[in-house]
């Protein structure tokens, strides 16, 4: 809902900086960030709103920042693909494919140092174990045995590249990249979402209690519902089949979540709609804040440049 | 009060890396070959025996990954110290170091943390190392700003700014060089921070600004000068970023003269930097133009039979200085210092830091 309320507003050229948006893909952000806790780390992609606000990012430093303004996360420094909440153990999202990568491990590793009991999350999508450090990186968290989660959401599409453009054809699809560098491969499958979290939490639960941490690959399907970088919708430029739009809209987890919940009697009708009346508000209220709020005066130019 | 402890440059950086391991428990070590018997040319030399595998670490050859690796520890409360036994190496981790390490901090305004990573990149100079093993670019990451470059150039230098380095809240990359590592020098309690160049000797006639391998060139040109009553200032650039330019001005608006000495190639080198700096400032009146010697355009070859036409000897930088002495005062000097520093050159083997050595590197 926040991100149809970006949308909506994004015509009015106040947030001026490129949104790359999650709608499609909130279910697998709030499935991650339900096996951790506030202690545990994230790091993100340019796709990061779903992940920052799932794991406890507020909704003030998100907006804020795609307005520039500095109450953002960053005051203002990031935009939308520099979000942060160290609080909340949302260590960061950065721009680059891959960039965050070794980062996460970085912090796995720390934790490991420490004989904390954190994990490390590193959310990417399915493009960047086409970089180098992907692979320097799940070498590295295999050999020290690091409390890794790389988890990877599948949409297929690099910008408007399909993946088999991009990627041979292995035999046990994902799992081999898994397997090729020792980690465990769970999936997240949009057709079995209840039964796969089920059994990625409880994989999570294992790693923690368990004395040597093997990394975890997940990948979870994934489905841009509106275009790459932007509001709208870019389907028609025809860079994937109608049918596959339709397929994937039909398996969103959200709605199938919610269809089944409601046809269990588990929450009413008029209970979903009070809670989209509230959240509808609060999203209101951070767009005020945000708007109302000054952005950063010419004297911060440059002046985080060194702690 | 520092008992002033005579040692040579490698052992110097051994020694802070030690001491900054005793002192704070957050302080890791890792790279290539680290705890390999070699021990990176024995900078590292029994730190893992003595901090455990818990502290220092050898590592995959990843060098990008690596350093992204060690910039999530930073942030999470570590001070890593990373090795590359050449700064060739580094270029892998560019990115890493430039669009995480050099942004981190401004990128989020300060709130997703800061990075104390220290990164230790050895240049390799002759020997038939060529391309790939004897680039000095220390310059290029001086470009970035949000890092620091340091440069030291001595033992007590390479002591001190290392152990500044570890303590600093940001990343900072330490460039050390493999023709300083032999060389001896008395590590005192004269500490000067980063970012703050040092006047070796004073001098009244031209200001002569150099750093890392390149000042024992400067200090041996200094002396024969002097010698032949011309008074070099010789000024430790130390770091290139921050870049103290306002040791150099002050310099220069005493000498009215400027020369500097790098080992980068020509184009976009660090000189370029120094000297439009310095002349760009309209309240300097110079009685030249001010001169540097650099390497060539190319790349250092292997061959000793071209090594030797890549290398600057100190003669050549000794003509190019006296070029800005044009009167016929100092003709007769200039021929003198020629003839001296030509002669020094004679005595040296150019591609080997002393006549002892016997590689391989």
């Amino acid at each position: 809902m926040i991100e149809e309320e970006i949308a909506r507003r994004y015509k009015d050229q106040e947030m001026r900086c490129p949104v790359h948006l999650s709608i499609g893909q909130e279910m697998n952000a709030v499935a991650i960030a339900g096996t951790l806790e506030t202690t545990d780390y994230m790091v993100s992609t340019h796709r990061s709103h779903a992940h920052y606000l799932a794991k406890g990012g507020h909704i003030d430093g998100l907006i804020g920042e795609l307005y520039g303004k500095s109450l953002g996360c960053s005051r203002g420094n990031g935009g939308s693909m520099h979000l942060t909440d160290l609080s909340k153990g949302f260590i960061a999202s950065t721009s680059i494919v891959g960039g965050t990568i070794p980062i996460g491990v970085g912090c796995a590793f720390s934790a490991k140092l420490k004989g904390s009991n954190s994990v490390s999350v590193v959310c990417i999508g399915d493009a960047a174990i086409e970089e180098g450090v992907f692979h320097e990186s799940a070498n590295f968290a295999s050999l020290h045995k690091l409390p890794v989660i790389f988890f990877m959401e599948n949409n297929n599409y690099s910008c408007f590249t399909p993946r088999h453009d991009r990627q041979p054809k292995r035999e046990n699809g994902f799992k081999d990249v898994a397997t090729a560098h020792g980690m465990n491969f769970l999936q997240l499958r949009w057709d079995n979402f209840t039964e796969d979290y089920v059994k990625l939490s409880f994989a999570i639960r294992a790693m923690r209690a368990s004395q040597i941490k093997t990394p975890i690959f997940v990948e979870a399907d994934a489905y841009r519902f509106v275009e790459h970088c932007g509001p709208s919708s870019d389907d028609n430029l025809g860079y994937r089949p109608e049918s596959e739009v339709a397929r994937f809209r039909a398996l969103d987890p959200l709605k199938t979540i919610q269809q089944d919940l409601l046809y269990s009697g588990a929450i009413s009708k008029e209970a979903i709609e009070d809670l989209e009346y509230t959240i509808q508000r609060e999203i209101n209220e951070s767009f005020i804040r945000v708007q109302a709020a000054m952005g950063p005066g010419a004297s911060e130019l440059g002046a985080y440049l060194y702690a | 009060m520092l008992e002033p402890v005579r040692m040579k440059y490698i052992d110097a950086i051994k020694a802070a890396t030690l001491s900054k391991m005793s002192e704070n428990e957050s302080v890791i070590l890792i790279g290539e070959g680290v705890p390999d018997p070699k021990a990176v040319f024995g900078s590292t030399a029994g730190l893992k025996e003595k901090f455990g595998p818990n502290r220092v670490f050898d590592m995959p050859v990843s060098e990008n990954g690596m350093t992204g690796v060690m910039i999530g520890a930073a942030i999470t409360g570590f001070r890593p110290i990373m090795v590359h036994q050449r700064i060739d190496f580094s270029l892998y981790a560019m990115d890493q170091i430039i669009n995480n390490g050099a942004k981190w901090h401004s990128m989020f305004g300060g709130n997703a943390g800061n990075v104390p990573l220290t990164i230790r990149a050895i240049v390799g100079r002759g020997w038939g190392q060529g391309n790939q093993h004897s680039q000095n670019l220390a310059h290029i990451y001086a470009s970035f700003p949000g890092i620091k470059v340091v440069c030291p150039s001595n033992a007590n230098d390479a002591y001190h700014m290392l152990r500044l380095a570890v303590d600093d809240q940001n990343p900072v990359f330490y460039v050390e060089h493999r023709w300083l590592h032999n060389t001896e020098g008395y590590v005192t309690s004269d500490i000067l921070p980063i970012g703050k160049a040092r006047v070796v000797k004073e001098g009244e006639d031209l200001t002569l600004v150099a750093w890392s391998y390149m000042m024992l060139e400067a200090l041996k040109i200094q002396e024969v000068f002097h010698r032949h009553g011309l008074s070099l200032e010789v000024i430790d650039l130390r770091s290139l970023r921050p870049l103290d330019i306002g040791t150099v001005k002050e310099s220069v608006k005493k000498t009215k003269r400027l020369f500097v000495i790098d080992e980068a190639w020509k184009t976009n080198s660090f000189s370029s930097e120094i000297i439009t700096q310095v002349v760009e400032d309209k309240s300097i009146y110079m009685v030249a133009k001010p001169g540097r010697s650099t390497s060539p355009d190319c790349y250092a070859p292997s061959t000793p039979h071209l090594s030797k036409h890549f290398y600057q000897s100190s003669g050549q930088i000794a003509s190019a200085i006296l070029d800005q002495f044009e009167s016929n005062h100092f003709r007769h000097k200039a021929v003198q210092i020629k003839a001296e520093l030509d002669g020094y050159d004679e005595t040296r083997i150019h591609d080997v830091p002393d006549a002892s050595f016997r590689g391989p590197f």
